[in-house]
């Protein structure tokens, strides 16, 4: 593997007109067509439009006008990201063929600050996945091994940017679905904290859990383009008012005197070769300057449970509308209804169908209390030890992933291994706080493993500060 | 209403769509009658990706209306009204559930009784479907089959309107107390300038729950819902009907079901629609979507503060003016010309006068209130009270200058000089000689003999006379 440029010394070299636009984009769209048919890391590749873009881009520089950060950064969206007259699939047969209107507010902001967009994404349908297997277009496969799985749901992203196809890869995190699959990739990967980030345009899955956020080679890249995505935008009203710290600036502060603490409960049940690494980063850090201690978040043995009903129930009611009537699939049946059942037979795969059928029932009368109320209860008692544990640390540390990546196949009829691959990453979804996964060496069989940093909600900062000295005690 | 023994007891659930410039998640605007699909987006079309943003004038309004029925307006949040419908993009309705913006209120009719407000809650209006060749589809009246139907049409523009269902207390206890509920709500929706509350155009709708029970007993009855009421007229027949058919049933050994029945207003009847069994599970949750609204002490006051005087405060100042009941004035009220009778009396019209000819006069001519001259209606009724006019002749010339005009001109136009004192003492004197005998019996008591002479009069002067004035002078002449 020839070592990746970053997005932050590509943009610093075509902003400075060093390097043209155009040649990073033929340069990047090499590598896809190098590696693409293996990998399949895309649902569609926008080479016309991106080598366009790219132009402008160049154009805008030689005029002695700025283009911004990510001058001529190319970037890759995973595909339940809407893109203006670009097809948005969710990888699904569901919405094969639609075109949004209208881009999503990080598609927008990415262009404003001189991005170009190289492409679409595999993914998991409709993010519900840790494989990316459950796409209806075919699996992706890991860049470092193709009989292993990229983790998912946004596995082409991870992928995409592993394997030197675009610099940075946009995912969407619903409870893991960023730091999994980073962590099975060897890049980093952020869940910001809920409402930093707009999901205006992302696609729902759980809109009380779903959240934008980067996956890039290094830990500067992540922190230059949240700081491009992230901040208020009316058009989502959970998104957070308040402007947010800009973290490139915070990067080299290191974690002398930060206070890190180990989640028992979500360390304990990875593979030994995985703890080991966390153990590694906690030294690390200690040596860094930082305080480590043993940490508690008790309820966060229960929160794989509960956000197996509140994501479903919620999908349940963010999937209805793919329904036949006005875009996407549609297959005729006798009556208004048989066509409802017999596209939505059609369109969604099994797992879909799955947590739509789950979230259905945990909703329904005379099973709310039992299921969703309860799982909302587990919901608050999970934010309160999370507060709690915040009182005593700055960060918490822990496994991103259970395992290193897992062969093709290995769990597709299992559905809960499936789930138990977001065992440690569901916490923070459901929490709302930041957490992000930095590589941090590799397991026994020598595929990468990524250790989780979180952080409490908006403090992305420490969280930054803490990965930038994990990364740097690797060099 | 007590039919044979059977009270029957009525909750009514009000629709109305908020006179908002834009629709209540988006910025599209809030208009009837444009080309379909037109006043549509991303977000009202629920298309994938897109989020709400809540419309702030929405919510004034209807903490208007919860300020106005006397309802607490409290921190609230919507949730998720889950089912499949053609004619609703995201297959779920944005609607708020177990914690509206306004409960708790009541609403005073104008025959003083008073009904209880439950909630008045905030939603989303759906778009509308069209079925052609004769599509019917469940829940809006048909079978949900779609017998030799080739097509249906959706338009989106109401999809987004902003709505508040105001949910009465089951304290209604007759069709008529259920029209004058409607009636009067309606009267607080426009002054307050909430929603334009049209029936007939859909931008208010009531469904009703109806129950019976036997006279004197306290248990509520099984209810059905009747939906497709389109006027109050329907209304009221549709209750009547509905509660006569549960009476006939449980006489004859039946049982009603809960259910919800449509009525056909040509056929006179309700018919089932779909039982308790066979309805949705809305399963309802938070819309995670949207923070939950919690409108501050300030806002609540500044609302507050503009509730402009409603019908019952309106009522009872002009009654108070007139001398009059409260109910009596009701209709000038309901039809907004309580300010043209206080000016007219304000000008020293009789109170009864004036709301006579308001009420018979004026609303019954459908011109907008605002539009009403209310000097010319002042200076019409001086001339017929200072007997310079006959009513018949008041009336003529209040139909010409209701919305402006001089009323002496038109009176003048129109021939209706009054004759002049002496003209009219000359021709009663005219008439007295010439019919002796009549005189002499009219003389000695015989009332009857008025109108004789005022014939006599009005045919000598063509129809000038003033009847009253006429009388007047006979006695004058007979000396009692």
């Amino acid at each position: 593997m020839t070592a990746r440029a970053t997005a932050a010394e590509l943009g610093a070299d075509v902003r400075a007109g060093r390097r043209r636009a155009a040649d990073v984009v033929e340069q990047h769209l090499r590598a896809i067509e190098a590696r693409e048919a293996d990998v399949h890391a895309f649902n569609l590749v926008l080479a016309e439009s991106a080598r366009a873009e790219a132009a402008a881009i160049d154009a805008r520089v030689a005029a002695g006008e700025d283009p911004g950060p990510l001058a001529g950064v190319p970037v890759v969206l995973k595909d339940n990201i809407c893109t203006r007259g670009v097809p948005t699939t969710c990888s699904s047969r569901i919405l094969e063929g639609w075109r949004p209107p209208y881009d999503a507010t990080v598609v927008t902001r990415l262009r404003a600050a001189g991005a170009v967009i190289l492409g679409k994404t595999n993914c998991d349908e409709f993010a519900m996945g840790s494989s990316t297997e459950n796409s209806a277009f075919g699996p992706t496969r890991n860049p470092l091994d193709l009989t292993k799985v990229p983790g998912g749901s946004s596995g082409g992203s991870a992928a995409a940017v592993v394997a030197g196809f675009a610099a940075v890869g946009l995912g969407s995190d619903t409870g893991g679905s960023i730091r999994q699959p980073a962590s099975l990739c060897g890049v980093v990967g952020v869940k910001p904290t809920y409402g930093r980030v707009s999901r205006y345009g992302l696609v729902a899955y759980a809109s009380s859990l779903d959240q934008i956020g980067p996956l890039t080679s290094t830990v500067a890249d992540a922190a230059l383009v949240l700081d491009v995505i992230g901040g208020y935008d009316p058009a989502d009203s959970t998104s957070i008012p308040d402007p947010p710290v800009e973290l490139s600036a915070v990067l080299g502060e290191g974690v002398d005197g930060l206070r890190v603490g180990v989640v028992q409960e979500l360390t304990t049940d990875a593979n030994p070769d995985v703890v080991a690494r966390v153990v590694a980063a906690a030294a690390a850090l200690e040596a860094a300057g930082a305080k480590v201690e043993e940490a508690s978040v008790p309820a966060a043995s229960y929160a794989l449970s509960a956000y197996y009903l509140i994501a479903p129930a919620e999908a349940s009611s963010n999937l209805a509308r793919y329904d036949g009537v006005r875009y996407g699939l549609r297959v005729d049946g006798a009556d208004v209804d048989a066509m409802f059942a017999a596209t939505r037979t059609a369109g969604f795969g099994a797992e879909v169908k799955r947590r739509i059928m789950l979230g259905t029932y945990a909703l329904s009368a005379g099973y709310y209390d039992a299921y969703y109320g309860k799982a909302q209860r587990v919901r608050t008692l999970l934010i309160r030890d999370f507060e709690a544990a915040y009182d005593r640390f700055d960060v918490l540390l822990s496994p991103t992933s259970p395992t290193t990546a897992f062969p093709l196949g290995a769990k597709m009829d299992d559905p809960l291994a499936m789930y138990l691959m977001d065992v440690a990453t569901i916490p923070a979804n459901l929490a709302g706080i930041p957490a992000m996964s930095v590589p941090y060496g590799a397991g026994d069989d020598g595929l990468p493993v990524g250790v989780q940093v979180l952080a409490p909600a908006l403090g992305e900062a420490a969280m930054f500060r803490t990965a930038a000295v994990l990364e740097a005690s690797l060099r | 209403m007590t039919v044979d023994g059977w009270e029957t007891v009525i909750g009514l659930e009000v629709h109305c769509e908020l006179a908002t410039a834009t629709k209540l998640f988006c910025g599209c605007r809030n208009t009837f009658g444009s080309e379909p699909n037109t006043n549509v987006c991303p977000v009202c079309l629920g298309l994938p990706g897109s989020l709400p943003v809540l419309n702030r004038q929405a919510v004034e309004l209807a903490m208007r209306i919860g300020t106005a029925l006397n309802c607490e307006v409290r921190r609230s949040i919507f949730a998720r009204k889950n089912y499949f419908y053609p004619d609703m993009p995201k297959d779920y309705q944005v609607s708020q559930y177990d914690l509206p913006l306004n409960v708790g209120g009541h609403l005073d009719l104008p025959d003083g009784s008073r009904v209880g407000i439950e909630r008045a809650h905030v939603e989303e209006d759906t778009g509308k479907t069209t079925h052609c060749h004769g599509v019917q589809a469940r829940s809006r009246g048909g079978t949900g089959r779609i017998a030799g139907a080739s097509y249906a049409l959706v338009d989106y523009n109401r999809a987004g309107v902003p709505l508040v269902e105001i949910v009465s207390a089951p304290e209604i206890r007759s069709p008529e107390q259920a029209k004058a509920y409607v009636t009067e709500l309606r009267g607080i929706l426009l002054a307050i300038g909430a929603s334009d509350a049209r029936m007939e155009e859909g931008s208010m709708r009531v469904d009703a729950n109806v129950s019976v029970r036997r006279s004197g007993t306290d248990q509520l009855g099984t209810r059905a819902e009747i939906k497709n009421l389109n006027s109050v007229r329907s209304l009221v027949r549709a209750i009547a009907y509905e509660a006569r058919r549960q009476a006939d049933l449980i006489e004859a050994g039946g049982t009603v079901v809960q259910e919800t029945r449509h009525w056909d207003e040509d056929a006179g009847r309700t018919s089932s629609l779909r039982s308790k069994e066979e309805a949705e599970d809305y399963r309802y949750f938070p819309e995670p979507d949207l923070v939950p609204l919690d409108p501050d002490d300030f806002w609540k006051k500044a609302v507050r503060a503009a509730i402009p005087p409603l019908p019952v405060e309106r009522r009872e100042a002009l009654a108070a003016a007139a001398g009059v009941e409260p109910g009596e004035v009701a209709l000038v009220v309901e039809t907004g010309l309580d300010p043209l009778v206080k000016a007219a009396l304000h000008a020293g019209i009789d109170p009864r006068l004036a709301l006579t000819r308001a009420t018979n006069e004026v609303a019954g001519r459908d011109v907008d209130p605002a539009s009403v001259d209310a000097t010319a209606f002042a200076a019409t009724l001086r001339l017929e009270q200072d007997g310079r006019l006959t009513a018949t002749q008041s009336k003529q010339v209040l139909a010409r200058v209701v919305t402006g005009g001089d009323p002496a001109a038109v009176a003048a136009e129109l021939g209706f000089e009054a004759l002049a004192t002496d003209t009219l003492a000359a021709a009663v004197d005219e008439a007295i000689t010439a019919n002796p005998a009549e005189w002499e019996r009219y003389s000695a008591g015989e009332d009857k003999l008025t109108g004789f002479f005022v014939g006599k009069v009005m045919a000598a002067t063509r129809g000038k006379a003033d009847g009253k004035a006429v009388t007047a002078l006979l006695r004058e002449r007979r000396g009692s």
